[in-house]
């Protein structure tokens, strides 16, 4: 599992185009927002919304590819050689790593350009890392679904958008109270919630992934 | 589905209509008459459940033993309860708008549920785009359970957590409305059973006329 997990990390070095494609990607958003909204600083509600939708976004283009880049010779390659399960496990957490670093990542960029209206940056890394898990369980397991269709690039998008909303809506709440200046202890509720999501969607993926992967 | 079930299933949906219509009703403040509504819009979300969790019951049926029948079941059972469903979102706007002001309110639970139907019209899009019949049944089968797992948060656990219109939510307890009278009770539980029965009758015949199809295209392929 652990060779898998490097195998994953090693070919994402090797190819630094697609790295480097969600890069920009995420650069150029957060700095379209920042022309966009004439050059002004934002107020948090929209802080808030731009924030996640952005990283939403390039969640699922950096994740998406996790299955459906793969050629058809490696998966056969995987197939013979490894449990579906430590496939899916070694994926989601690549993935969590891609996921909280672009969050990270994406985050420094709205300060940089925009303004930070955070302040509690513990519980709002928390909260990002959460988030990450989250969206990289799901989204692994839609991608490994969609890679299987026709014109799998629209039904990732179509697949994933409903399923993640219900963590999205958690993390915008927590920041929300992040932004108001909260007592911590008013999240706990959210951040209960959001972490017993993701134990659900981890042991859902865990269980369905062979049944997709044997085909 | 059993003859005695569909005359229990008509005669409770005429009773429902008529007596929804014409038995007496607790007066409360803004509700007024609209309480009525209840006969008709709360039966739609509970037949919708009952035909998701039907679906999702089949589909790990099929995953666990894979056959035509019962990926046929689940896919029909989800179609049915997306009408229901859709129902529901409907009848709601209408007392919504006479209730709240406006037909969309953004109350959390109605969100919630735009966005369970969204994930079944995802699971609808996912069966058109899998040409290979065999994978067709297990992805969706897949992304079934996923999505029913996913959306119980989505409907029974976030909006209790914010505050809803919607009884039952914001720490009000659930069925607290109905207890300030149990006249009510009389005709909503017969509505309830009544819908949910109706969806399954609907289910039941589309799952029948599928399977004859099937074996009609087998034996014509064969000659």
């Amino acid at each position: 599992m652990f060779a898998l997990i490097k195998k994953e990390i090693s070919i994402e070095l090797r190819t630094k185009s697609s790295l480097a494609g969600v890069l920009l990607y995420l650069l150029g958003t957060v700095f379209l927002t920042y022309i966009a909204f004439g050059l002004k600083k934002l107020d948090p509600i929209s802080w808030n919304a731009l924030f996640w939708i952005i990283n939403l976004f390039s969640a699922v283009n950096s994740v998406a590819k996790s299955f459906i880049g793969e050629k058809k010779g490696t998966e056969i390659y995987l197939y013979s050689i490894a449990k579906p399960e430590s496939i899916i496990l070694s994926k989601i957490i690549y993935n969590f790593l891609l996921c909280s670093a672009l969050s990270i990542l994406g985050f420094v960029l709205f300060i940089l350009f925009l303004n930070n209206p955070i302040s509690d940056i513990i519980l709002f890394l928390a909260t990002l890392l959460l988030t990450s898990l989250g969206f990289s369980t799901s989204l692994t397991l839609l991608s490994g679904i969609s890679s299987k269709a026709n014109n799998s690039h629209i039904l990732m998008a179509v697949l994933s958008f409903p399923v993640i909303i219900s963590i999205l809506l958690l993390s915008i709440k927590i920041t929300k109270n992040c932004v108001d200046g909260l007592d911590p202890s008013v999240s706990y509720d959210e951040l209960i919630l959001l972490s017993s999501i993701n134990c659900i969607a981890l042991a859902v993926s865990y269980i369905l992934f062979p049944y997709i992967w044997r085909s | 589905m059993k003859t005695w079930l569909k005359v229990v299933c008509v005669v409770f949906l005429f009773y429902s209509v008529i007596g929804g219509l014409l038995l007496p009703v607790p007066r409360l403040a803004i509700v007024n008459e609209t309480i009525r509504g209840l006969y008709y819009h709360v039966p739609m979300w509970f037949g919708m459940v009952t035909m998701f969790a039907f679906s999702v019951y089949h589909s790990v049926v099929y995953l666990r033993k894979p056959s035509f029948g019962t990926d046929i079941k689940s896919q029909l059972y989800a179609n049915v309860g997306v009408m229901l469903g859709m129902l529901g979102i409907f009848t709601g706007m209408i007392w919504a708008n006479y209730t709240w002001g406006s037909p969309w309110h953004g109350d959390p639970k109605q969100n919630g549920a735009a966005i369970a139907l969204l994930v079944y019209f995802a699971y609808f899009i996912l069966r058109g785009s899998v040409e290979n019949e065999e994978q067709k049944a297990r992805l969706s089968a897949v992304y079934n359970v996923f999505a029913f797992v996913t959306m119980i948060p989505l409907i029974f656990v976030i909006p209790r957590m914010t505050s809803s219109m919607h009884p039952g939510n914001g720490g009000n307890p659930g069925f607290n409305m109905y207890d300030l009278d149990s006249q009510m009770r009389l005709v909503f539980y017969p509505a309830c059973i009544g819908w949910i029965l109706l969806g399954f009758w609907i289910a039941n015949l589309r799952i029948r006329i599928k399977l004859i199809e099937e074996t009609l295209l087998e034996t014509s392929n064969e000659k």
